[in-house]
């Protein structure tokens, strides 16, 4: 396609995600008001406005400001990535939460156990940990789906669960450091990933660089490579992928390996480049996050990656938001919900705003998700 | 006795039996309070899926009952004095919070057959907008309404005491005890299975249902509205969610948590499955996955002594976190096992489409 | 939607299933029982109706002719209320009435036995018929007893013993197509429609249906009847409408006409009826099938024991009822399931169990029977359709088979875009928004391009048009001549008899006879289709499950 062609196409598929965004943040502020009204009985219209304010204020309003958010997205760029590539090969992976869970134990016991070793050595190690953990922890339900038929959407949320468990086991034994006032892992010495920007004790560390690499590759292997291509062949049409010579159930496991690979990774940065080790009670909220940024996203890598750094900006300024204006950093899980959707209800935003211009549903590729619920391939 | 327990692994079994003998009448009833959530969930299960809809917003439909009907209750006592109460320590707040509860739950299942029927959005992702919207909602409420309030509640249903004769009797005597030991919410759930069940398999209705949740065009062309149906099976689900949550604030706990459903919305549809997409099927199933969760409590509380000390002491090595996961476990071996041997309504998850409105 | 009172209505009725007119009414003074004035359906694009006039008497049989897509379907789905018109009217019995959905339909006698059945595979032949019309004790639950006695009672006119309890998914295709019909009476319809009910059918289900029909006309029932076979509206219909691209192109008596005038009334033009296909020159045998063995997805075994083999430049036919194990030959053959035993070979070299990209690079295409399920990806544009069999070979991938190049893709859509007359806006277009033709012709276009030795064509023009349904035929007849061995299935026993060298009949997994295709008597395929013997046999009068 030619650059212009490209462009207006670019535009066209972003429409509908954008003024989603909109209503999202506008039912947001709706909410703020009611319950606001509701518990202190004083209807504040103003609320909003000051609310949003610091939160802009709290993640763009200087350096440290966009770092954090920058580093608040990096995590979600990589779980973005993890559950869009799912979506295009036919997968939901509500899991990205257990996979990133796996991430973070393995490279907080790795990196506590290489603390010493060269950071050359160390945190390739401890990072390379989180990866495979992360990967193993997809191949499971990859594998159950494909061997057993036993359905994603279910598989990956009891293992969400039984990976929280797991890091509260270990955590509190064979993986507690001695000597502290509460169950954690040891700090990971040099396996601590440096810092590449901001003021120093900050969050710009190097995994930033690596969710921006994940990009272009995601790109590369869906649209440019043939695996790619027979991922989102079996994620089209799996009957077809059949018939095309393709193997759906090595693709399948395939698919949720490099997905836990990726929310794996986005655990991993997150405990080598800014918590150091993590506790028995760890847990993160990136897998759902990670939902809405893909279906925001359209499962594309490119707006999978806008998706991210406006959910980081968010994550990032919402912590000023409630010190200021005492509005709960919960809000934003609510935002998200209503985002979510005014996506798949896209005739609701094409309603408000008579869009009449057709357009693609946002998760088309869903189809096979939902039809492969019970079993049937 | 003694010489059977003394075999290497197969005493071990022995004594395993003879402890499930042991604690099973006392855990009994524990086990059927434990099962009300998930049995709950899949009468929601199998009401969607039999009529051809996916709901795994069962779960967040939970969560949000749960919230509204402790909220509910919980102001309600807060602005009246009530110093009496009914049989089963029923009070006029308890009750408001259970149609509260009940409620949301329809509303919730409301929004799910709009998107999922009428506007014919994917089922999962409509779904999974009801679980991301639970979760964020009551978290963001939470901190708002009960926060702040922290003795906020109006107590729970208490639990009948069926006379001593019935549950003393022999042999039979702790099967009374499990299912009468119970609060109102407990009790109605044995009503609903059968009921359900019935109905399923000899009403108008169920078959009905049953027809277009596996071939809603056939039913269509007979003059059957396939969305209302639909609809109102979607509806009637709620309710079963609904008192699912009203169970886990109002019956079980007095107190709400964040996430305190704590996946029984995905263990729900998974006795749906294991139960055939039968009410009495999956209430088994649901037996099951809280016969689990019981045991695993029971372990720490009354450990295996005197005789089956050589089980107490394996059992003692096991860690605690490896009983809390026992239903999630299950779960994934339950889909594993049972998908593919019991087959799903044909139209699930499939939206239909009138002919000729395909374009 | 609630509808208490057809509870008592199905019961004051049974007493008396019929009504009782004489035929003789067919062509008396009464007004006709149905009259369809000027119906006209839009849809974006298509004219799918345009002012269609129809009538109907009492007794009589009335055929709808016409092409696939030629507005028949969408007549009827007006007449039962599913489609609503956009202008015209409707009169039943000289009263204009609005339809307004199959409820209404039914209660104006109106019944309809679809083209693909509407029965609910899980569900008993009593379920399937009282469904809508539930007999109730209460306002609860099904009065169950009654109704199975009178379901065994409308049967017995018919002389079929009907099991009221079994499941339909068990029954055979002929079975529940009389399910089907017992559904209208049970309704206790005036006018049936049937709507292509042979299409499924041996030529000796075929006969059977066509006694009932005539049974039903002597009862004086109005019976419309779809079809686009020519041979069976001459044989049992009294009138016969042809319709063409939406509209009524003549109405015949059958004695005032025959196949030729009919043929060119439905397509438009003088058309040859058979493709010609010259004369082959077999030699030596390329696919060759030992003793083949497979079982469904159920492990029914479905293919027992077949043995063929197909020579270079040859059509081998198979004929076949649907579910005689078809699918299960064709899979095995071309890498889609795992047979049990026996030995596949292509031009000498063993291929059984290889994976489909392997027996591609041996030679091997496969047109499949259902284009948009196996043979398209139709949310795909058309040019990763045009390779979805080949993607993974040099050049359409490169750097070790890692990358696609997407330059050599284009420049291939674009070659068989052309050759095979593909007509698409761009090869950029998504494959759902191409014709049925245009869709199989994409995938004739890319299977029957490359270094070809065997040729698998698993229905290859199913619910097309005919100037599709030609060029295929003359694309077949081509690679024949060329020297690919050609395995031919089709439920469409014309369309064996029209291209292959030889047939053979494959009943319950085995191939019961091969006969040479020049010299086939139909008749004696009908029966060994239906049998599996080559001699006749007595009628059925057990529902029989179709599988062993």
């Amino acid at each position: 396609m030619r650059p212009r062609e490209w462009l207006r196409s670019a535009m066209a598929a972003a429409t509908v995600p954008v003024l989603a965004v909109v209503l999202g943040l506008v039912a947001g502020a709706a909410v703020m008001v009611i319950s606001n009204s509701l518990s202190t009985g004083v209807t504040d219209v103003g609320l909003p406005l000051r609310a949003y304010g610091s939160l802009l204020a709290g993640s763009l309003s200087g350096l440290d400001e966009v770092v954090r958010t920058v580093s608040e997205a990096t995590p979600l760029i990589l779980a973005g990535l993890s559950v869009g590539i799912g979506f295009k090969a036919g997968l939901f992976n509500i899991g990205a939460n257990g996979q990133f869970l796996m991430g973070a134990l393995a490279a907080a016991g790795a990196g506590a156990a290489v603390s010493g070793w060269s950071p050359l050595l160390a945190i390739p190690a401890a990072l390379g940990a989180g990866m495979l953990a992360g990967a193993a922890y997809g191949f499971i339900p990859g594998a159950l789906k494909a061997w057993t038929g036993a359905h994603e959407v279910v598989t990956t949320i009891m293992l969400n669960f039984i990976a929280a468990a797991l890091i509260a086991f270990l955590v509190t034994g064979p993986l507690a450091t001695a000597g502290a006032s509460f169950a954690r892992t040891g700090d990971v010495g040099n396996a601590a990933l440096p810092l590449i920007i901001g003021r120093p004790g900050g969050t710009g560390h190097l995994g930033i660089l690596l969710a921006v690499v994940a990009v272009p590759l995601a790109y590369l292997l869906l649209f440019r490579s043939v695996l790619g291509f027979e991922m989102r062949t079996v994620g089209a049409n799996p009957s077809a992928a059949l018939y095309a010579g393709m193997r759906p159930a090595r693709l399948i496991i395939l698919t949720m390996a490099l997905s836990g690979l990726l929310a794996g990774t986005a655990g991993a940065g997150q405990v080598l480049g800014i918590s150091h080790s993590i506790s028995a009670s760890y847990s993160t909220s990136v897998g759902f996050d990670a939902i809405t940024i893909a279906l925001l996203g359209r499962s594309h890598p490119i707006g999978i990656f806008f998706s991210a750094l406006l959910f980081g900006l968010m994550r990032a300024g919402s912590a000023l938001m409630q010190i200021r204006e005492r509005v709960p950093v919960e809000i934003i899980d609510v935002i998200q919900a209503v985002i979510l959707l005014f996506l798949a209800a896209d005739i609701i935003v094409r309603t408000v705003f008579r869009i009449r211009a057709p357009g693609s549903g946002v998760a088309e590729e869903l189809e096979t998700v939902t039809r492969t619920y019970g079993g049937a391939a | 006795m003694d010489v059977l327990y003394g075999i290497p692994i197969i005493g071990l079994f022995v004594q395993f039996v003879a402890y499930i003998v042991q604690i099973g009448p006392n855990i009994a009833p524990i086990m059927l309070a434990i099962s009300v959530p998930l049995a709950f969930g899949a009468l929601c299960g199998i009401m969607n899926e039999r009529s051809g809809v996916v709901n795994i917003g069962i779960e967040g439909m939970m969560l949000m009952s749960a919230f509204f009907g402790f909220v509910a209750a919980g102001f309600a006592a807060g602005s009246v004095d009530f110093d009496t109460s009914g049989p089963f320590g029923v009070t006029p707040p308890i009750l408001l919070g259970v149609a509260v509860a009940v409620g949301v739950a329809v509303l919730l299942s409301l929004l799910h057959a709009w998107l999922s029927i009428t506007i014919r959005t994917d089922q999962i992702i409509s779904g999974t907008i009801i679980n991301i919207a639970a979760l964020g909602l009551t978290g963001y409420l939470n901190r708002i309404f009960i926060s702040p309030n922290p003795r906020l509640g109006a107590g729970t249903f208490q639990t009948w005491r069926p006379p001593d004769w019935l549950t003393d009797l022999p042999a039979v005597g702790w099967v009374f005890n499990m299912f009468l030991k119970q609060g109102p919410i407990a009790m109605s759930l044995i009503v609903f299975v059968i009921v359900v069940q019935v109905l399923l398999f000899r009403s108008r209705w169920g078959l009905r249902t049953r027809a277009v949740g596996e071939h809603p065009r056939a039913a269509d062309t007979l003059g059957i509205s396939v969305l209302a149906l639909r609809y109102r099976n979607v509806i009637l689900g709620g309710v079963f969610a609904g008192l699912a949550g009203a169970f886990l604030t109002l019956e079980q706990t007095g107190s709400f948590q964040n996430g305190m459903t704590a996946g029984r919305g995905f263990i729900a549809l998974a006795c749906v499955i294991f139960g055939r997409w039968t009410p009495i099927g999956a209430f088994g199933a649901a037996l099951l996955f809280a016969g689990a969760d019981a045991f695993g409590r029971t372990v720490g509380l009354i450990p295996p002594t005197g005789e089956l000390a050589g089980l107490g002491e394996v059992l003692g090595a096991v860690p605690d976190q490896f009983y809390g996961v026992l239903p999630y476990v299950i779960t994934i071996i339950v889909l594993a096992g049972a998908v593919g041997r019991s087959v799903p309504p044909a139209a699930v998850g499939r939206p239909y489409v009138k002919e000729g409105q395909e374009t | 939607m609630e509808m208490n009172e057809t509870g008592g209505r199905d019961h004051t009725v049974s007493a008396a299933p019929y009504p009782a007119k004489p035929a003789a009414n067919a062509t008396g003074g009464a007004p006709p029982v149905l009259e369809m004035r000027g119906v006209t359906k839009r849809y974006p694009g298509v004219l799918a109706n345009d002012h269609i006039d129809l009538d109907l008497r009492a007794g009589e049989i009335h055929a709808l002719l016409g092409e696939n897509g030629a507005g028949k379907t969408t007549l009827m789905n007006i007449l039962y209320g599913l489609v609503e018109p956009d202008e015209g009217e409707i009169l039943l019995d000289g009263t204009e009435v609005q339809i307004r959905g199959p409820v209404d339909a039914i209660a104006r006698g109106i019944s309809m036995v679809h083209q693909h059945f509407m029965l609910v595979p899980v569900l008993s032949v009593s379920d399937n018929i009282l469904l809508g019309e539930e007999p109730m004790s209460g306002p609860i639950f099904i009065n169950r007893a009654g109704s199975r006695r009178r379901i065994r009672e409308l049967g017995k006119n018919f002389g079929w013993e009907i099991d009221p309890d079994q499941r339909v998914e068990s029954l055979s295709v002929g079975w529940q197509q009389r399910v089907e019909i017992l559904k209208a009476l049970y309704r206790n319809a005036r006018i049936v429609v049937l709507d292509e009910p042979t299409a499924v059918l041996t030529p000796q289900e075929t006969k059977e249906i066509f006694t009932v029909l005539g049974k039903l006309r002597a009862e004086g029932y109005a019976i419309i009847f779809i079809t686009h076979k020519l041979y069976e509206v001459l044989e049992v219909a009294d009138r016969i409408t042809v319709i063409r691209r939406g509209r009524v192109v003549g109405t015949r008596k059958p004695s005032e006409t025959d196949e030729d005038d009919l043929a060119e009334l439905m397509v438009g033009r003088n058309v040859e009826l058979t493709v010609d296909r010259g004369t082959s020159h077999p030699a030596e045998p390329v696919l060759v099938v030992d003793e083949l063995h497979a079982k469904d997805d159920r492990r029914h075994e479905t293919v027992r024991g077949i043995s063929l083999s197909v020579r270079g430049g040859e059509i081998l036919g198979i004929a076949g009822v649907a579910g005689n194990g078809q699918d299960e030959l064709v899979q095995s053959l071309t890498g889609l399931r795992r047979p049990s035993s026996g030995r596949v070979t292509i031009a000498g070299k063993d291929v059984t169990n290889h994976a489909p990209q392997s027996l591609y690079r041996a030679g091997l295409a496969h047109v499949p029977a259902d284009r948009q399920r196996h043979g398209l990806v139709l949310s795909f544009p058309l040019d990763d359709n045009m390779v979805l069999t080949n993607y993974s070979d040099p050049p359409f991938a490169r750097a070790g088979g890692l990358l696609r190049d997407a330059a050599a893709i284009d420049r291939r859509a674009d070659e068989l875009i052309a050759e095979y007359d593909v007509r698409t806006p761009s090869r950029e277009v998504v494959a759902a928004t191409l014709s049925g033709g245009n869709q199989q012709k994409a995938i004739v276009a890319r299977e029957f391009s490359g270094d070809l030795r065997v040729l698998v064509l698993d229905q290859p023009t199913r619910g097309l048009d005919v100037g599709s349904i030609e060029f295929i035929h003359r694309q077949i007849i081509a690679k024949r001549d060329e020297g690919v061995a050609i395995l031919l299935v089709s439920a469409e026993l014309d369309e064996v008899m029209e291209l292959s060298d030889r047939i053979a009949v494959i009943y319950r997994g085995e191939l019961v006879a091969t006969v040479d295709g020049r010299s086939a008597n139909r008749e004696k395929i009908g029966l060994l289709m239906a049998t599996g013997r080559a001699s006749g046999s007595g009628t059925e009068t057990q529902p029989e499950p179709v599988r062993p």
